[in-house]
């Protein structure tokens, strides 16, 4: 028997997963996997609830295509910001990039 | 509610999703990271479908498979020499990562498993990818035009966000 509590423990345990890779990472690309990882558990939730609890209004399911969206356009913009800091200072290693620190 | 072969598929696609999230953010080659967040991405797309929800899948499979996993890959190549084994990828926080999120995952499930959900167990009128379109273009339309003019507005900050002076 799977139900709603076993999408809902799956997307808990993606979600941690992710915020433990964005804790941990150093390199910026790295922690970007880790937010779509957190993004996907996310929708998890949503489609999850939107078939147990509303399966004739899909709201939830409209709720997560606008999610993929906005992480569409997180990664295209993170991406850039990488380069830049790449091009800048030759490392994408987090805690080498410090100048707003202080 | 899934009994016999669609539960045992759960739980296959779980232990994929789960295993291939693990390697994404412990593997020392950032390189295999990307390649383990496709499989872990199909995973979900998987999950999609056993929800019912296929329109969600196939969006799933063309955004993150295709464009978003494609994107991190170009980014990996372009800052060369960065993703060899040798150097370590993980900082100082990792005990105290786990803690929290040790937390973090026991506080969750506690709540989530005591909680009484109101569930509903209709069967949808009409199928999935129906029922998105209709509702896109009717009551979310305006959500809808908005979030165009969102990935616009990404696109052209990123050009001038990576271009060069």
């Amino acid at each position: 028997m799977v139900g709603l509590t076993h999408y809902l423990t799956l997307s808990t345990i993606l979600f941690c997963i992710g915020i433990f890779g964005a804790l941990t990472r150093r390199n910026a690309i790295g922690i970007l996997m880790s937010i779509e990882l957190m993004f996907n558990a996310v929708n998890i939730n949503f489609v999850a609830f939107s078939k147990f609890i509303t399966p004739n209004d899909f709201v939830g399911q409209i709720f997560a295509i606008f999610v993929i969206t906005v992480a569409a356009a997180e990664a295209t913009v993170g991406l850039a910001i990488v380069l830049l800091i790449y091009r800048n200072f030759k490392g994408i290693n987090v805690d080498n990039i410090n100048i707003m620190k202080w | 509610m899934l009994t016999g072969i669609p539960a045992a598929i759960f739980y296959i696609l779980t232990g994929i999703i789960l295993g291939s999230a693990v390697m994404v953010v412990s593997s020392k080659n950032i390189f295999h990271c990307a390649l383990f967040l496709v499989l872990c991405f199909f995973g979900v797309a998987g999950i999609y479908i056993l929800l019912s929800a296929e329109f969600l899948a196939a969006v799933q499979v063309l955004i993150y498979v295709g464009a978003i996993t494609i994107l991190m890959i170009f980014a990996i190549m372009l800052t060369a020499k960065l993703y060899s084994a040798k150097i370590r990828q993980s900082n100082e926080q990792v005990l105290p990562g786990i803690i929290i999120v040790a937390a973090l995952l026991v506080a969750t499930i506690f709540t989530l498993s005591r909680t009484a959900w109101k569930l509903s167990y209709e069967t949808a009128q009409v199928q999935s990818t129906v029922g998105i379109g209709k509702l896109l273009l009717t009551k979310y339309v305006l959500p809808f035009e908005v979030v165009s003019v969102v990935l616009l507005t990404a696109l052209i900050g990123a050009i001038i966000i990576a271009r060069k002076e």
